[in-house]
């Protein structure tokens, strides 16, 4: 048992603009759980794909049983027995899960024997209670069914050491009991694991022993048995984890946004909201809880303009059209979405013209479209900058150089600060974030509620939602199955609903 | 007098699409692996210049497809260092490669103009070619053609049933996850552009050895073009692709047969069919549910960099 | 020993770009030198021969000059929907289809107007409107059906090229034409005014007039500007309220038209009248024009000029050493690449890691 089986020491891997990890030391023992907590950004990723092989660290030692050894690749790791399941997972879409199970067996021959592999999938799958369909196309089949292939691809190869990066963000409460029973069987058959978790809750409930990383360096190596979760969060943010943030009662004024039976489609033309309806009110904020992939993306979209729909949606009294982006802009309303590089930000262009993106759009601004010259922009931007506390060396860097958390400012800066919202729709706002900026983004939203803003808070985090909203709503399945408030007392009713149990008595 | 035209266009549509079918094929195997060369057109151009001038200078016609090959292979693995290594843009990197075969083989082959070289024949099979109509029309052809028969099942067997062919999908659609499995991306992708070059020089060689056996600067008059649309009206799929090339092949030579039997189109008009008709076919083809549900390589055209995702 | 990149954390600065390129043009020299030397001629002559006649003498100047104007329509054409990322290199059958417009026009629809004050703008406008018909179907197809526009824009050059040829050797053959595919000579007033003997005329000013329209678009406009946002990122363009739709759609179309304008520029300035192959390709060699001035339009001008000089110049090489002219293709191929491989430096550190 206390055999040690993977040793890093004194990891070094720097990215253009930051040092991901710092001397970082870590190791694993045989059939334990070791969880590597640590914020957004705090390096713990990075450290895990050294291990693996997709990076190579910039300087220290990899050893494996004892050996020293270089992890040049995934091959590599594959050989030494090292499996890790990533947070975007690596399966080929169009593949059945056989297919992707087989991918990369050295075993195969020419021709692989494909019902071989078919048999042992099935084999393993009853062996760890783990249900798979091994005809199923990966496309076809849900998140949770994915990662399970990913496990059975590591069960497959008798890995040894398994990673597991954030494993739980997509997965209902049940399945993640479900992976958590997977991975103590696991354990006893002598395999051990490396979870990668910002949760605290999960952590000290599936670990043995847990790593806390920040700022790329290890903060301090601690016992489950040994510590609680006040300590770990302090070591975690290297404060105490008390954010200013005042959330005054709600003065709900008038409706702003009105939604009335809402269909959606998603990308793949399967439907994704099936009938929504709600509202929120100015000066109000209403938390949409639940399990990414419920239909969030889907609904922010269509909500924003970006996706077509069928029902209604008003703001501020007036009838939104279906897919019209232009018309969300024209009635005030701000959209923070979810991916902001991909999204919101044009990551090759400086920042006054990201900030000015809506140059032509936005009602709030009158430019002369036949004589327009942007280095205008560069004066307002500065403003902004210093009101957003964009830190940055200068309004013309490309915004791509930016921090996560700089990148979210110049999003807020462009939406809110430009103008003056009546409906803000706000898209897992913090993701990725460190607290600093984290507090930013609330205050930044609470300061709008307070001027009278409506607010549709869509995050997977529940903290979040309890640290912002006046309501909660939760989204199941495309539908919102129920209602309820927002604090500690009601986590459990909200964790059940958002497994898609039914509240008796909606608010 | 009738079933003669018939019987010489069906085989004309044979030869003429038999360039078609090797570039597209090699296009197909480049493309799967997530690699899109619009060079077609430059390396069927120095392929069938290559193989012309060896087959002058030497009187050797299988050391002449077999420089022609090579020669379309480095060309390629010059694209493939660019798109792949450098990671530059893939359409001006082969849009490069066009200029770079037509100013070669133009400059080049220059002295080559109006010179006789050797060339193939049509080789009768015993037996299949006495079938009445279909021996002569499918049996009676020069070895290429025949090659181009057996190069089709020979790739979808290759793609669809073998481990390498699993790997080569995966790396088109999936960088990162057959990267995950250990399978070599980078190797991976030069191997089958490397391939799809020979496969473009092999297919210029048939121009200027078999199917006019001569060299005229530009001989390959946007044929590379029509096999890299091909590629999309084929889904990616061997099958289809020889079915498509043929079908391009037809309406090619369909202009000296109605010239014939004097069908009142011009030339000029008819040599417009085969664009025509690959917008037609791109309509169709294009929409993403299509591309979804034949496993189009969704990482085609963009570099993979480990560290580095963008 | 492996080749790897590092991401430059900073813009590289314009003087950095300016002798990249430089440094690319070079090394394509170099290279081009080993091929002149493989068939046995003397590069460094070659290369006077390619230079000296365009800029060391009036009448080659002049020269120059004409075969600079439909490189310069070409390239503007195609550096807008670059500027989107839209891979248009359709402008060679914009082009062919400009010109075909005017003839057209000065032959068939209104050969009797005597006015060139009328005349030559209803050309120009029937030469950009066909222009822009060329470019708005490839438009639509990619904006509304996702039709991948490299293929569709190429495959519509293939099929203006036929149509020319269709014209010229069928029904638009000229009486006077001793058989030959080419199509009666444009009435006088549909030709524009020409200054001196040596082939300067209107057009070449228009074109460089455009390029500044295009400067003036791209920088000081709404359109530029949204240009900028929905080329560098679709999906924010569709953000900011930009339809994105039509934006590909429009910008498709304005480089028609600007394409189709050389095209009637070509038959109104310079050749009069309408023939099969009358473009050596100058659409293609467009798309690296495009390239080289980085789809700044003034730049443009510069390196239109620089082709419009190796155009004219690998005629005199083509008459004096019998170099075959198709020399200047492998030399645009050799200094793509060169180029393509500079970009890379540029925005790359490149390390050798030992593994």
């Amino acid at each position: 048992m206390n055999e040690t089986v993977l040793e890093l020491t004194k990891i070094v891997k720097r990215f253009p603009g930051l040092t991901a990890n710092d001397n970082v030391d870590f190791d694993l023992k045989r059939g334990e759980v070791h969880a590597l907590l640590g914020e957004n950004g705090a390096g713990k990723s990075t450290l895990m794909n050294i291990a693996y092989g997709i990076y190579k660290a910039d300087s220290g030692d990899v050893k494996v049983n004892g050996q020293k050894v270089e992890i040049s690749s995934p091959r590599k790791a594959i050989e030494y027995g090292i499996g890790m399941i990533q947070q975007h997972f690596s399966l080929v879409p169009s593949f059945s899960v056989t297919q992707n199970v087989a991918l990369g067996l050295k075993e195969l021959g020419i021709v692989p024997n494909l019902p071989k592999v078919r048999n042992k999938i099935i084999e393993l799958s009853k062996k760890y209670k783990i249900s798979v369909d091994p005809d199923a196309k990966i496309w076809q089949i849900s998140a949770g069914e994915q990662q399970r292939v990913e496990i059975i691809k590591l069960l497959y190869v008798r890995s040894q050491i398994m990673i597991l990066d954030e494993p739980t963000a997509i997965l209902t409460p049940q399945e993640t009991e479900g992976l958590f029973e997977t991975i103590r069987e696991m354990t006893k058959n002598a395999a051990s694991v490396i979870f990668i978790s910002h949760k605290l809750k999960e952590v000290i409930e599936i670990s043995d022993r847990i790593t806390v990383l920040r700022h790329g360096k290890v903060v301090g190596s601690v016992k489950t048995s040994e510590t609680n979760e006040n300590e770990l969060a302090k070591m975690m943010v290297g404060r105490e984890v008390i954010m200013k943030i005042e959330k005054k009662p709600s003065k709900a004024s008038g409706e702003i946004l009105k939604v009335d039976n809402l269909h959606v489609m998603n990308d793949k033309g399967l439907k994704a909201i099936k009938g929504v309806s709600f509202d929120v009110k100015g000066g109000e904020v209403l938390g949409i809880a639940g399990v990414e992939g419920n239909g969030q993306r889907e609904l922010s979209e269509a909500l924003y303009g970006m996706r077509d729909y069928k029902g209604t949606v008003t703001v501020d009294g007036t009838k939104m059209k279906s897919g019209n982006v232009m018309d969300r802009i024209k009635h005030h309303v701000a959209y923070v979405p979810q991916d902001r590089k991909a999204d919101a930000l044009c990551g090759g262009l400086s920042i006054y013209q990201n900030l000015f993106i809506k140059a032509f759009s936005s009602p709030s601004m009158k430019f002369n479209p036949y004589f327009f010259v942007p280095e205008r922009l560069r004066v307002p931007s500065l403003r902004l900058m210093k009101d957003y506390s964009i830190s940055a060396s200068s309004v013309d860097l490309e915004v791509k150089f930016l921090s996560g958390g700089n990148m979210q400012k110049v999003v807020l800066a462009r939406e809110i600060g430009n103008s003056s919202p009546k409906l803000i729709i706000a898209v897992h706002p913090t993701r990725g974030l460190d607290v600093g900026a984290e507090e930013f983004v609330y205050n930044v939203l609470l300061e709008q509620k307070a001027k009278g803003a409506a607010i549709l808070l869509i995050a997977g985090d529940l903290f979040e939602i309890f640290n912002l909203s006046d309501r909660v709503a939760v989204l199941y399945e495309g539908q919102i199955i129920g209602y309820s408030q927002p604090d500690e007392s009601h986590l459990e009713e909200i964790g059940l609903m958002m497994a898609g149990v039914k509240n008796e008595n909606p608010l | 007098m009738n079933q003669d035209i018939i019987t010489s266009t069906l085989s004309g549509a044979l030869r003429a699409g038999t360039p078609l079918l090797f570039a597209t094929l090699g296009e197909i195997l480049a493309e799967r692996a997530g690699v899109l060369n619009l060079g077609l057109e430059g390396m069927m151009l120095m392929g069938a210049f290559t193989g012309f001038s060896v087959s002058y200078i030497t009187g050797n016609l299988w050391l002449a497809v077999a420089a022609a090959t090579l020669v379309g292979g480095l060309m390629a693995s010059l694209h493939a260092f660019m798109s792949i290594t450098l990671r530059v843009n893939q359409v001006v990197s082969g849009l490069a490669l066009v200029f770079l075969g037509e100013g070669l083989s133009g400059f080049w082959g220059h002295g080559f103009v109006g010179m006789q070289a050797e060339s193939f024949s049509s080789i009768k099979i015993p037996f299949l070619g006495d079938i009445p109509y279909v021996g002569q029309i499918v049996f009676d052809r020069d070895i290429l053609v025949y090659m181009g028969y057996i190069a089709v099942p020979v790739i979808w067997w290759f793609l669809y049933k073998t481990t390498a062919g699993m790997n080569l999908r995966a790396v088109g659609e999936s960088p990162e996850a057959a990267d995950a499995r250990g399978i070599n991306v980078v190797l991976t992708r030069y191997i089958y552009t490397v391939i799809g070059g020979f496969f473009s020089g092999l297919a210029g060689a048939y121009i200027s050895l078999a199917y006019t056996p001569m060299w005229v600067q530009n001989m390959t008059a946007g044929r590379g073009w029509i096999a890299v649309a091909l590629v999309i009206f084929a889904i990616w799929d061997p099958v289809l692709a020889l079915i498509g090339a043929y079908a391009f092949g037809g309406i090619s030579v369909l202009q000296f047969s109605f010239q014939i039997i004097q069908v009142p189109i011009p030339v000029n008009i008819m040599n417009m069919f085969p664009y025509l008709f690959t917008i037609f076919v791109m309509l169709f083809a294009s929409s993403n549910k299509m591309k979804k549900r034949f496993g189009a390589p969704s990482a085609l055209g963009v570099p993979y960099s480990r560290e580095e995702k963008t | 020993m492996k080749i790897h990149f590092e991401k430059r954390e900073k813009k590289p600065s314009t003087l950095l770009i300016f002798l990249a390129s430089l440094l690319s043009i070079l090394i394509a020299i170099v290279f081009l030198g080993f091929i002149i030397l493989s068939l046995g001629d003397n590069p460094l002559t070659a290369y006077w021969q390619l230079v000296s006649w365009g800029l060391g003498t009036v009448p080659g100047f002049i020269q120059s000059l004409v075969s600079m104007m439909p490189l310069l329509f070409t390239s503007l054409g195609v550096l807008i929907a670059f500027k989107m990322k839209l891979w248009n290199i359709g402008a060679e059958g914009q082009f062919q289809m400009g010109a075909f417009a005017a003839t057209w026009g000065a032959l068939y629809l209104f050969p009797h107007l005597g006015n060139p004050w009328l005349f030559i703008p209803l050309l120009m406008i029937l030469g950009m409107a066909a222009g822009a018909l060329w470019g708005f179907l490839p438009g639509v197809m990619r904006a509304y059906l996702g039709v991948n526009e490299i293929l569709s824009t190429l495959m519509l050059n293939y099929v203006a090229i036929y149509w020319v040829n269709y014209l010229t050797y069928g029904p638009w053959k000229g009486a006077h034409s001793y058989n030959f595919p080419v199509t009666a000579e444009f009435p006088s007033a549909a030709i524009f005014p020409q200054y001196g003997t040596g082939g300067l005329n209107l057009g070449i000013f228009i074109s460089i007039a455009v390029a500044f329209f295009v400067f003036y678009l791209v920088k000081y406009t709404k359109l530029g500007f949204n240009l900028g946002i929905a080329g560098d990122n679709l999906r924010v363009g569709e953000y900011a309220g930009i339809n994105v739709k039509r934006m590909i759609v429009l910008v498709m179309v304005i480089g028609g038209a600007i394409s189709g304008l050389g095209g009637m520029a070509e038959m109104s300035g310079v050749l009069f009248r309408l023939q099969p192959n009358f473009s050596p390709g100058y659409g293609y060699t467009a798309v690296i024009i495009a390239w080289l001035a980085r789809l700044d339009p003034i730049a443009t001008v510069i390196v239109s000029f620089f082709f419009g000089v190796l155009l004219v110049g690998s005629q005199q090489l083509q008459l004096f050493m019998q170099i075959p002219s198709s020399l200047v293709n492998a030399f645009n191929g050799i200094l793509l690449f060169s180029l393509l491989a500079s970009e890379i430096l540029l925005h790359y550190r490149v390390r050798w890691v030992r593994l």
